[in-house]
């Protein structure tokens, strides 16, 4: 007996559409085809979402938060090259200078990109893409839950606040925020959790046929939460089937669904009352054992996000000089190779930010260096930027929020970490 | 309206009604609750051959393995042994800990005891101890054996000293390893004090984030807890650290409560104004006591409970009662239960809370009695979001319906709603079976609308998506 109905499509069960076999006319009809589902289907949606596309929403800039959940390597996708210490101190790990064979991609003369991430690389030649090293948020120890948490909820400490704070900036757009945020994601994650409602679309589902959704939304007149939510998914939903999330090439392999999750994510950004603050998650970096160089696990990951960012780059062209990308993880991994040739746990990091308006063709940091002695605790790349002073930055150059409300209630005791002077022009 | 205090009773207090239970319930849904308080029940048979935490020796100095002093492999070769024998291990953990997960949950849909099943759900989720953390996968659910079940219906004092000595507690939140820097072992080694505990029980487990304390009470805590650790610490110990320690009762109580004077922080602590200098074990013990009754403490519990049993933004006259029988009687939590039954706004405000997806899934397996396995009952959690004892976070999952309902998680409640209306027995008529779950609340709209389903399976499945059955 399966309750959920993920389980009938990671089984690929024939079963998993049992009203198909009572109601032969449904067979075709689901609700993600509800956009071309005529009056009933249009009656649904302006029930659920009173006056959606009406009233204009309140910024045109786009946000998207990449979220690398695992740890990225930090030295495995900007390798510093150049750095003396570099070779010895990531020993089998270390890439190949720019132009040898598996090279990595010059970017500065001193830092080069993954070769997997040709798409970033051409991003930053076009100076749309800025890269942070030696980056970390306030956290200082090694888990991966209180790290991630940390990154979340955008405090110093983990549960340091009891929501995420992308939800708390949704809030600083008055009542219209609650038509701002997006999670792309079945649940929302952590970081974009409050008081302020927010929709979610993932790829799969939908086998609930659009004639039944539209009885349910009757029963669900009485009540303003569910007749809400469920006008919200049939929107969200209709916004994808539009974004041709049903035709998008990809199957069910991590890496084709986080494609067709980009592609239907870039679409439904473009539209001109879609959603605008998205979260896209990412798995997958936690490389303790057999990580690779310039191929292996860590070299497929990456690759699988260079293209992710590139669809989205490509997707979101028309907007692009609305749009900022952030990418950011909980934290860096050891410098030197561990007994597994992989890397644990670690401190300092990369992060990404591309756009349109972003100043970008620079590598920003101030360089620790890998010598042991210039090490965090000894193992980690010492940090010497907060993450944090990235997020303001965008935040208050790209969006025009006041750097006062960011520090007040967005990234709260976040005044030691000074936004980043002009990475948005 | 006898009737719609028996669905409060069943679905607010309990986990939804079984077939037939709303009629038995409604001649008397206070006696029915309070019954369940008085006698109070024995294990679930389906959880009576789980391990103990104390025969977990081995396992637990498994789970403290990652900290164990060992040189580096030697080779590659030794290299992707020690990888291997981890994964395995921890394999194992976790199906261990899935058997147990699945029937804690078959537990909860079988009971005849709704209301303490309820009661143990939500004090394991205010302790949390989480399988985020993969070296306590194995001991969540002798957790709840042991420092929740007996609890329930005992003293709020008891509860706390029991799951703060627990090895699930003491590894989940790092204490287990923590040392006084100028305890004799403190003075060896590179270890340190972890607060992390300390802070999880001034923060989540008594006096609650604006309970006033701050951060030298943290550390005066985590100091005054130093040495309270579990037996297998010898196991993972340098040799001439553990020759000192306390010999064992037995070889197999490597997950029993130890406490070890070598790692003891001396010195008196100062925590919310009070000196604690006992020394030993006993100055843990006297510092839980006084949190236990601080009146912050009786404000933070009532408030939980409210919020749990009433609404998301619970009633200040409500809070208020159960925060003054808290300091009354000392922490009484049987009395608790009692006042919250007797409170008139839970009485009067049907279907205020959204069920959080284990709250969902269980109402409908109890009303269909379906006929699930273990892994069934875990996966259908699992795949929800909220996998027994899986909180994300020392402060338990979220007890709000906006942390558990999104466009597209309505979405897949909708889809699962029809996933199992299709495989519901062909006896079940959605009359009946609207009358048996939620007829006594159900709306005019959701009657006229279940009456007009085309089919019996389209009829069954608009109940179980309707707000009335996703709310309790």
């Amino acid at each position: 007996m399966v309750i959920n109905s993920a389980d009938h499509r990671a089984e690929g069960s024939a079963a998993a559409s049992p009203a198909a076999t009572d109601c032969e006319e449904n067979q075709q009809i689901t609700r993600r085809a509800l956009f071309q589902g005529g009056a009933g289907a249009m009656a649904l949606l302006a029930m659920g979402v009173p006056g959606l596309s009406l009233a204009a929403l309140p910024t045109d800039r786009r946000f998207v938060f990449v979220l690398l959940r695992g740890g990225l390597d930090g030295l495995a996708a900007v390798p510093p090259y150049a750095d003396p210490a570099y070779a010895a101190a990531r020993g089998s790990l270390a890439l190949a200078e720019p132009g040898r064979d598996g090279g990595a991609l010059d970017l500065n003369g001193f830092f080069g990109l993954h070769p997997a991430m040709a798409n970033l690389h051409r991003l930053y030649q076009q100076q749309d893409l800025a890269v942070f090293h030696a980056t970390a948020s306030p956290y200082r120890e090694r888990s991966h839950f209180d790290a991630q948490n940390l990154l979340e909820v955008g405090a110093n400490r983990p549960n340091g606040q009891p929501d995420g704070w992308m939800n708390r900036m949704l809030g600083l757009y008055g009542a219209a925020g609650s038509r701002l945020g997006i999670a792309f994601n079945q649940t929302v994650p952590l970081i974009l959790t409050g008081d302020v409602p927010v929709s979610s679309w993932a790829p799969g589902g939908g086998d609930a046929p659009a004639e039944f959704l539209e009885r349910l939304a009757q029963v669900y007149g009485h009540d303003p939460l569910f007749s809400r939510l469920l006008g919200q998914a049939v929107a969200v939903d209709a916004m994808a089937e539009q974004a041709g999330a049903s035709t998008m090439a990809g199957g069910n392999t991590p890496n084709q669904a986080l494609v067709r999750t980009i592609g239907t994510a870039a679409n439904m950004l473009r539209a001109v009352d879609g959603p605008r603050m998205a979260v896209i998650e990412v798995g997958g970096w936690d490389t303790h054992a057999n990580q690779g160089t310039s191929n292996g696990q860590l070299a497929n990951q990456l690759r699988q996000l260079d293209q992710g960012i590139g669809l989205l780059t490509d997707r979101l062209a028309p907007i692009w000089d609305q749009t900022v990308v952030v990418v950011m993880t909980e934290f860096g991994r050891t410098v030197a190779v561990n007994g597994t040739r992989g890397t644990d746990h670690g401190t300092g990091g990369v992060a990404m930010v591309a756009g349109g308006r972003v100043n970008g063709g620079h590598v920003l940091t101030q360089w620790p260096g890998l010598a042991t002695a210039q090490l965090h605790e000894g193992r980690d790349l010492r940090p010497t930027l907060d993450l944090r002073s990235i997020l303001k930055a965008v935040l208050n150059q790209h969006l025009d929020l006041p750097l006062a409300d960011i520090e007040r209630y967005v990234l709260p005791a976040s005044t030691g970490a000074s936004p980043v002077q002009r990475l948005i022009t | 309206m006898t009737t719609v205090h028996a669905t409060i009773a069943a679905a607010r207090f309990g986990f939804g009604p079984k077939p037939g239970e709303l009629a038995a319930i409604a001649p008397n849904p206070v006696g029915w609750l309070r019954q369940q308080l008085y006698q109070a029940p024995d294990l679930p048979a389906r959880l009576r051959d789980f391990p103990s935490s104390a025969a977990q020796g081995s396992v637990i100095a498994e789970a403290l393995y990652k900290n164990r002093r060992r040189g580096p492999p030697a080779d590659e070769a030794e290299a992707n042994q020690r990888q291997q024998d981890r994964r395995m291990v921890l394999g194992q953990f976790r199906r261990a800990y899935q058997h147990e997960a699945g029937a804690r949950t078959l537990a909860a849909m079988d009971t005849d005891t709704p209301f303490y099943e309820r009661l143990v759900h939500f004090w394991s989720n205010h302790f949390t101890v989480s399988t985020t953390q993969a070296q306590v996968t194995s001991l969540v659910g002798s957790f709840e054996r042991e420092a929740i079940r007996p609890h329930v219906l005992g003293k709020f004092s008891d509860m706390l000293l029991a799951s703060t000595r627990h090895a699930a507690m003491l590894i989940y939140l790092d204490q287990a390893q923590s040392i006084g820097p100028h305890s004799l072992a403190g003075q060896f080694g590179d270890r340190g004090l972890n607060e992390n505990l300390a802070r999880e029980i001034l923060e989540l487990h008594t006096l609650g984030v604006n309970g006033g304390y701050d951060q030298d009470d943290v550390l005066a805590l985590a100091k005054i807890l130093t040495g309270w650790t579990v037996g297998a610490i010898r196991q993972v110990l340098p040799q001439r650290l553990a020759q000192n320690l306390p010999k064992p009762a037995s070889q197999a109580d490597g997950g029993a409560f130890l406490f070890v004077n070598l790692f003891h922080e001396p010195g008196t602590k100062t925590l919310l104004g009070r000196d604690f200098n006992q020394g030993g074990e006993a100055e843990g013990i006297a510092a839980l006591e006084v949190l236990a009754r601080h009146p912050a403490t009786a404000e933070f519990v009532a408030t939980k409970l409210a919020r749990h049993f009433i609404a998301d933004d619970p009633p200040a006259r409500a809070v208020a009662v159960l925060a003054d029988t808290f300091r009354r009687s000392d922490g009484d939590l049987r009395l608790l239960a009692e006042t919250l039954i007797s409170l008139p706004e839970i009485w009067s405000t049907p279907l205020s809370k959204v069920r959080s997806p284990n709250d969902y899934v269980i109402a409908m397996v109890r009303a269909i009695q379906l006929d699930l396995t273990e892994r069934d009952a875990y996966k259908a959690l699992k795949d929800f979001g909220q996998p027994p004892f899986g909180a994300p976070s020392p402060a338990g999952w979220p007890d709000k319906g906006s942390a558990w309902l999104a466009p597209e998680s309505l979405m897949r409640r909708i889809e699962a709603a029809r996933n199992v209306a299709a495989a519901m027995p062909a006896r079940i008529e959605p009359n009946a079976f609207l009358e048996a779950t939620i007829g006594p609340v159900a709306n005019a709209d959701t009657l006229i609308w279940v009456a007009r389903a085309p089919d019996r399976v389209d009829g069954l499945a608009l109940i179980l998506a309707a707000p009335e059955f996703q709310r309790r």
